[in-house]
C-alpha cells in the first residue's frame, strides 16, 4: 500500500489544477453575480427586484448535478455547439452559488443602519455614491464570513464536475479505482480529502485576511492605518 | 418687496399610519435666523427637520427652500410631488447634523469631510482637503485629521459630524438635539462651536434642543410645538422666560426639573 503511495498521490495532484481552476473561476463568477443579483434585490424597483428574486429560487430550488446536465448536455443541442466541460462547469458552479450570494449581499446590505444611509442622503450623495461610497464598504464587513462558508462549498461542489468528464481530483481517481485493491482505494480516498482539506484551508486564510482588512478600514479592530 | 423667506411650510401635514404627526404646519424661517424648535418628546420636531431633508415626504402640502418648492416640482405647469433628482437638487443647499453623529466609519476623518464636496460640488481632493483642514482647525481638531471617527470621543466626532455638514458650503443647517447623546462635559464644547458658527457665518438654523440655556441666547426665534402645531412663537426671552401657553410653562417646567 505504501509503495503505491508516490504513485497515486502524483497522478491525483495531476486533478489539482482543473479543481483550482473550477474553484477559482466558480468563485470570480459567484462574486459578480452575488454582486449584481444581490444589489438588485434591494433596488427601488420592483421590476429589478422580481428579476432577480426569480434567478435566485430558481438556482437555490434546483439541483445543481440537473443544472449542469442542462449545461452540458442539453444547451449544445438547443444552441448547436458544445460549451467545453471546464466551462460549463464553471459556470454552474458560479450559477449556483451567486444566488446563495445574492441573498448574502442583500442581507448585509440591508444590516447596515439606517443613520448611515441617512447621513449621506444629508451630504446630497447620489444613491449610487451612497450604495457603493457607504452602505457596501460597511456591508462587505458583514459579508465576509458567510462567503467564506460560500466558498469552501463551492470547492467541494467541484467535485460535480467529473460527471461531465472534467479531469480534476475526483475523476482521476475513479480513473484508478477499478484496477485497485481495497488499500489502495483508501489511499486514494484518503488523498482526495487531504486535497480537499488543504485546498479549504487555504480559502479560510485568504478569506482571513481580507475580513481583517475589512473590519480594519470600518475600525472594529485596532488599525495602524486608515483609507480616506 | 420683502425678501423671500429661506424655510417656508404651508399646511404641511405628515401622518404616519394613523398618527398625526403635523397637521396644518405653517412655518417660515428668515435667511440667516437661527430658530429654535421645542416640545415634548413626539411632537414631531424631528420630522420637521426630516422632511427638509426629504428623509420623509408630506402627505399635504408644500415646502419651499431658498424660494424653490422642495417638496414638489413643475412639470408642464402643473405642481406635483418632487422627484429623487429634484429634492437632491434643492436640498443641496441644506446640511444636517444627527443625534447619534452619522459618521461614516469606514473613512477617515478627512475622508468623511470630502466625501460630498468631491462628489457632489465637484470640488477637486486638493482644493476638499484644504477646506477640510480649516474647518477642523476651526472645531479644533486638526490634529485628528488622519484619525478613524471610532477612535474619537463623542463631542469630538460631533464637531466632526458639523464640520461634515460646513464643508458643503449650506446656507441652512439643521441640528436635532445634536448634544443629546453626549457626556455631559463634553456638551459645553459642542454649545460652544455652534455659538461661534451662529456669530460668524449668515447661515439659517434650525434646532431642536433642549438646553434651554443655550436656546436663550442662540435663538432668534423660538418655536413651541405640540400636538403637530406651533403653538407657540416668539422671542427667546420672552417664550423661555413668560411663555403664554400653559402647555409651554408646563413643557418648560418640565425640562429644568429634569435636570
Ligand atoms: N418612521 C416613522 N414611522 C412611524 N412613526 C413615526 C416615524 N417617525 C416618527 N414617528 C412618530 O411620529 C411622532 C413624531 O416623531 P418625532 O418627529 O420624532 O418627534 P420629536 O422629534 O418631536 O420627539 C412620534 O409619535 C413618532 O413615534
Ligand atoms: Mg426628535
Amino acid at each position: 500500500m505504501l509503495d503505491s503511495l508516490p504513485l497515486i498521490l502524483s497522478f491525483l495532484m495531476a486533478g489539482v489544477p482543473p479543481t483550482v481552476l473550477a474553484t477559482v473561476g466558480g468563485i470570480a463568477l459567484t462574486v459578480v453575480l452575488s454582486a449584481v443579483a444581490g444589489l438588485a434585490l434591494v433596488s427601488r424597483h420592483r421590476a429589478v427586484r422580481a428579476v432577480s428574486r426569480v434567478y435566485v429560487e430558481f438556482f437555490r430550488g434546483t439541483s445543481e448535478v440537473v443544472q449542469l446536465f442542462w449545461i452540458f448536455f442539453v444547451l449544445p443541442a438547443l444552441v448547436g455547439y458544445q460549451i467545453i466541460p471546464l466551462g460549463a462547469g464553471i459556470l454552474v458552479l458560479g450559477l449556483n452559488h451567486g444566488a446563495y450570494g445574492a441573498e448574502i449581499v442583500r442581507g448585509a446590505v440591508r444590516a447596515v443602519p439606517r443613520a448611515q444611509h441617512e447621513g449621506a442622503v444629508a451630504l446630497s450623495l447620489s444613491p449610487w455614491d451612497r450604495m457603493r461610497r457607504v452602505v457596501l464598504p460597511q456591508a462587505v464587513v458583514e459579508m465576509l464570513p458567510p462567503f467564506t462558508n460560500l466558498f469552501i462549498q463551492l470547492l467541494k461542489s467541484t467535485a460535480l464536475l467529473s460527471l461531465v468528464v472534467v479531469d480534476e481530483v475526483v475523476r482521476r481517481g475513479q480513473l484508478l479505482v477499478p484496477n485497485l485493491g481495497v488499500g489502495e482505494k483508501l489511499t486514494i480516498y484518503l488523498v482526495e480529502l487531504v486535497i480537499y482539506l488543504v485546498l479549504a484551508l487555504l480559502i479560510t486564510a485568504g478569506m482571513r485576511l481580507l475580513e481583517r482588512r475589512a473590519a480594519a478600514r470600518v475600525g472594529r479592530v485596532p488599525a495602524t492605518g486608515v483609507a480616506t | 418687496m420683502p425678501a423671500e423667506p429661506m424655510i417656508v411650510f404651508e399646511g404641511v401635514h405628515k401622518r404616519f399610519g394613523d398618527s398625526v404627526v403635523l397637521s396644518d404646519l405653517d412655518l417660515a424661517v428668515d435667511p440667516g435666523e437661527h430658530v429654535t424648535l421645542i416640545g415634548p418628546s413626539g411632537s414631531g420636531k424631528t420630522t420637521i427637520l426630516r422632511l427638509l431633508m426629504c428623509l420623509e415626504r408630506v402627505d399635504a402640502g408644500t415646502i419651499r427652500v431658498g424660494g424653490r418648492y422642495l417638496s414638489h416640482m413643475h412639470r408642464r405647469g402643473e405642481l406635483v410631488p418632487a422627484d429623487e433628482k429634484h429634492s437632491r437638487d434643492v436640498r443641496r443647499r441644506i446640511g444636517m447634523v444627527f443625534q447619534q453623529f452619522n459618521l461614516f466609519p469606514n473613512m477617515s476623518v478627512l475622508g468623511n469631510l470630502i466625501e460630498a464636496p468631491t462628489r457632489v460640488l465637484g470640488l477637486s481632493r486638493a482644493e476638499a482637503t484644504e477646506r477640510a483642514a480649516e474647518l477642523l482647525d476651526m472645531v479644533g481638531l486638526a490634529e485628528k485629521i488622519d484619525e478613524h471617527p471610532a477612535r474619537l470621543s463623542g463631542g469630538q466626532q460631533q464637531r466632526v459630524a458639523i464640520a461634515r455638514a460646513l464643508a458643503m458650503r449650506p446656507d441652512v443647517l439643521l441640528l436635532d438635539e445634536i448634544t443629546s447623546a453626549l457626556d455631559p462635559e463634553l456638551v459645553a464644547g459642542v454649545l460652544r462651536l455652534l455659538r461661534r458658527i451662529g456669530d460668524t457665518t449668515d447661515i439659517t438654523i434650525l434646532c431642536v434642543t433642549h438646553e434651554i440655556g443655550f436656546a436663550r441666547d442662540f435663538s432668534d426665534r423660538v418655536l413651541m410645538l405640540d400636538g403637530g402645531r406651533v403653538i407657540e412663537d416668539g422671542p427667546p426671552d420672552q417664550l423661555l422666560r413668560e411663555p403664554r401657553q400653559p402647555r409651554t410653562k408646563e413643557f418648560l417646567a418640565a425640562v429644568l426639573e429634569g435636570r
